[in-house]
């Protein structure tokens, strides 16, 4: 889960690592009677890339210039995102601009400290030989030397690099102990005066280390209402821009479901893996955000295991008869209890397949006329 | 065959629970020696006709040298730390939604220990008329030479069942697991499988995300000797969002099923466009 950058500053505060002075507005009448070092920077809070340039970051001289830019920025939206909060901060004397995150390497399953002389743009644009990389083993952790060997690298001086060593050190902790997938200083200025301050943070917080982290209160704006909803429901859910509707189970095979119909011509609507249930009303409830999605047809691909046909064909019946559903449904239903679960299905009158190729292209057939 | 086979001793940690209790009749339907489970405070009991024990020291005496984790996702590291400690080879551990940290702090015991961590959040291993470790449905196997390694649970099922359906039996079927950090890549098992009496093909069930199959595919284009064929889950997913695995997600341009595909093509491996064109390709 994305936090946003006053939230990940708040964080950044309590391990020492420094930033902006500043402070938080939800209107821009909350500009008035604050005590505030002109000029300041704008920025509009929302859970995007490239705000800067989409022009959610503006500066202002004098509180009425800040008020109008705030007012603006709060009555429109930023690449189709609702701005709730602008972060209000003292504007800093930019003397260089570096680029430091923590983040977890998959492929080696350890911590990896990325670093680069060439900060503020887009990290993905600088050259790999630009970026310095500082693998952490997981058994020994953060260490100073680490640190040192970094500093080296980017040519700090050696004031700048003992500030520098105290800030990559309180970012380890908090990498560590809020279950952080990204910690990420974008950039890490040094300013005039030679301090080092963090003029952006981007944390992403491990989503399945929630629980133990109460004061979390994240936002879920990356997400559309209905895979919201989806999610507060249970389901992993995601929408697409086709017409097929897909309800399927397991997270790889509702992947080769949705290739399946690509490879046929179909575009899907939707990703909805059920996950390994045996329970008639999880099937059923899953309809409901599909047919939400308006598609053209709706797809049921199930390899029985754990889940049995017979009851994904019970919750496809009920959520046929409860919920009208109107548009041509076909179903792929193999493995435990397959040839149940078929019967349940012609019964109703339900198109049943026993394998995924077949099911796919009745719906081809269907979908057409 | 890999790892396990009909003498391996088995303990299921969380063996009282949903899961634990459901699985370990099916694995030993299917032929596991599974000598013991393992849940504080149900000690004495019987699950199964397994005795139940209150930690993993107090079944010592059985001698397991596997255990299956089947407890919530908090309490994961402990159970893998408990098992690790009391001399345990393989663990398996079905769980998901393990926090990440947990995942590579294991990881990072497991690589210094020398044992083999299967998992988190994959179906386990199964040895077709040996043994069985897991979740994986017991009547879709067939004993034959062909190996499977997978990042998905019910996918591999379709695959396996595909080519039991073909008269291709399998020497050992392994997931490995959905989550972005598990303890086995596809190239720890190629690894394996290259020295396997048992085996002669290799299926490589892949998804987007991540460097393991370009990893794998490297490795195959040095000389692997036996022949491998793939398939590869999620050419339609638009990148940023997470096909329900944690893995299964592009991120900065890396980790598209094309690139996954071309070097699999380039280390003369053929990709089945269709999970059931598998067989097809395994003959022809």
């Amino acid at each position: 889960m994305n936090l946003f950058e006053f939230q990940g500053k708040e964080l950044f505060r309590k391990f020492g690592v420094p930033t902006p002075e500043g402070f938080v507005i939800s209107s821009e009448s909350e500009l008035d009677g604050k005590q505030i070092q002109w000029p300041v920077a704008i920025k509009s809070q929302v859970l995007v890339g490239g705000r800067g340039k989409a022009g959610g970051i503006r500066f202002a001289d004098n509180l009425p210039s800040a008020k109008a830019i705030a007012k603006e920025l709060f009555s429109a939206q930023l690449k189709g995102l609702k701005v709730r909060n602008l972060l209000i901060e003292s504007k800093l004397n930019i003397d260089k601009e570096l680029y430091l995150s923590i983040a977890i390497d998959t492929s080696k399953k350890r911590p990896l400290i990325m670093a680069s002389q060439k900060g503020g743009v887009d990290i993905e644009s600088v050259s790999a030989s630009d970026i310095h990389m500082e693998p952490v083993d997981p058994f020994i952790g953060f260490s100073p030397y680490m640190a040192n060997s970094i500093a080296k690298k980017l040519a700090l001086n050696p004031d700048e690099s003992k500030q520098f060593a105290a800030l990559l050190g309180g970012l380890y902790k908090l990498f560590k102990q809020y279950d952080a997938e990204l910690v990420e200083i974008n950039p890490l200025v040094i300013t005039k005066e030679g301090k080092l301050i963090a003029a952006d943070a981007k944390v992403s917080i491990d989503q399945d280390s929630l629980y133990r982290h109460p004061d979390i209160k994240g936002s879920y704006d990356d997400l559309t209402e209905l895979e919201n909803e989806a999610r507060m429901k249970g389901y992993s859910f995601i929408e697409l821009d086709g017409t097929i509707g897909v309800v399927a189970n397991g997270a790889g095979l509702t992947m080769a479901t949705l290739d399946t119909l690509l490879l046929h011509g179909m575009k899907p609507r939707n990703f909805l893996d059920l996950g390994g249930t045996d329970n008639i009303d999880t099937v059923k409830n899953a309809f409901p955000l599909v047919l939400k999605a308006n598609p053209k047809s709706i797809f049921v691909n199930i390899f029985g295991g754990v889940t049995k046909c017979d009851t994904v064909a019970q919750g496809i019946v009920a959520a046929k008869n409860e919920f009208k559903i109107s548009v041509p449904l076909v179903v792929r239903l193999s493995g435990v209890h397959e040839v149940e679960g078929r019967k349940i299905l012609s019964d109703n009158k339900i198109h049943g397949f026993p394998n995924m190729t077949d099911g796919v292209k009745k719906v081809a057939e269907l979908s057409k006329s | 065959m890999v790892f396990i086979d009909k003498n391996t001793k088995i303990i299921i940690q969380g063996i009282t629970g949903h899961q634990g209790s459901f699985h370990s009749a099916e694995m030993l339907k299917f032929g596991a020696k599974v000598v013991a489970g393992v849940t504080p405070g149900k000690g004495g009991t019987k699950v199964n006709d397994v005795p139940v024990f209150d930690t993993v020291a107090d079944c010592a005496h059985l001698k397991p040298t596997a255990s299956m984790i089947s407890v919530p996702a908090p309490f994961v590291k402990d159970a893998f730390f408990e098992a690790l400690e009391n001399g345990i080879k393989l663990i398996y551990i079905l769980t998901e939604h393990v926090p990440k940290h947990d995942e590579m702090e294991m990881y990072a015991n497991a690589k210094r220990m020398g044992i083999i961590l299967i998992g988190p959040n994959g179906p386990g291993i199964t040895v077709p008329e040996e043994s069985k470790i897991g979740i994986m449905p017991n009547h879709i196997f067939k004993k034959g030479d062909v190996a499977v390694v997978s990042r998905s649970g019910t996918l591999t099922y379709e695959i396996v069942k595909a080519l039991t359906d073909a008269g291709l039996g399998q020497s050992t079927v392994i997931g490995l697991g959905g989550d972005a950090v598990v303890g086995l890549s596809f190239l720890d098992m190629l690894k394996e499988f290259k020295d396997d009496k048992n085996t002669n093909t290799v299926v490589l069930v892949g998804e987007i995300g991540g460097t393991a199959e370009e990893d794998a595919a490297a490795y195959i284009k040095r000389g692997f000797g036996k022949k491998v064929v793939a398939y590869i889950a999620g050419r339609s997913a638009p990148p940023g969002k997470r096909m329900g695995h944690a893995g299964a997600i592009i991120t900065r341009g890396k980790g598209t099923a094309d690139s996954k595909i071309k070097a699999l093509n380039a280390a003369g491996v053929k990709v089945a466009q269709y999970p059931d064109d598998i067989p097809g390709l395994i003959n022809g």
